[in-house]
């Protein structure tokens, strides 16, 4: 899993169909002192994440597909968890 | 998923029978702020209402199969959905 924050939101009404009523959040992926990388993701939403949130994203299709309940989902990144505090060594 | 916009239609010539009836179209992968990152490439369009010029989303490996129709041929990257818009929170929402 990842650790990224929600900085946007993508808004789609054209989609494959297991998008339909969910969120898709623009993630930016954060290195190990909490600040972005540059990198970005797409991530659909599994748990009611929303902006300037730190967030667990699991990049995984495998287990995307069985958060989605659905074993023909095009979705790899999901968003699955609201980190509340990192702390380092 | 990562952004990116159609730059061109793809025809084949000559295709494999497994990928005969998926739309190919030319991908120019963007960043979050909508500027070009990265090569351009080829990915099938699993909504079939993608074309030159739109901003879509798209996905790799074996979820890029899951997102045809039929399901399941044999591609590497597929549109998985057209963006409307990119909505940036400001940097004072995020604070």
């Amino acid at each position: 899993m990842i650790l990224a924050r929600i900085t946007g939101s993508v808004v789609s009404t054209i989609h494959h169909s297991i998008v339909d009523g969910k969120k898709l959040l623009l993630a930016e992926r954060l290195d190990q002192d909490g600040k972005p990388t540059g990198g970005y993701l797409i991530a659909m939403d599994a748990i009611g994440a929303g902006q300037g949130e730190t967030v667990l994203i699991l990049d995984e299709g495998s287990g995307a597909r069985q958060i989605l309940d659905d074993d023909k989902a095009p979705i790899r990144s999901i968003v699955v968890g609201i980190v509340d505090g990192l702390y380092g060594a | 998923m990562l952004l990116g916009r159609v730059i061109g239609t793809v025809v084949p010539a000559v295709l494999v029978d497994e990928l005969s009836a998926t739309p190919l179209l030319w991908i120019q992968p963007l960043d979050r702020e909508g500027q070009a990152d990265g090569d351009p490439l080829v990915c099938a369009d699993g909504t079939r209402m993608a074309g030159p010029g739109q901003i879509i989303y798209w996905v790799s490996s074996r979820e890029a199969a899951l997102a045809l129709d039929p399901w399941f041929v044999p591609v590497d990257d597929a549109i998985v959905g057209l963006v409307d818009e990119v909505r940036n929170y400001s940097s004072e929402d995020l604070a």
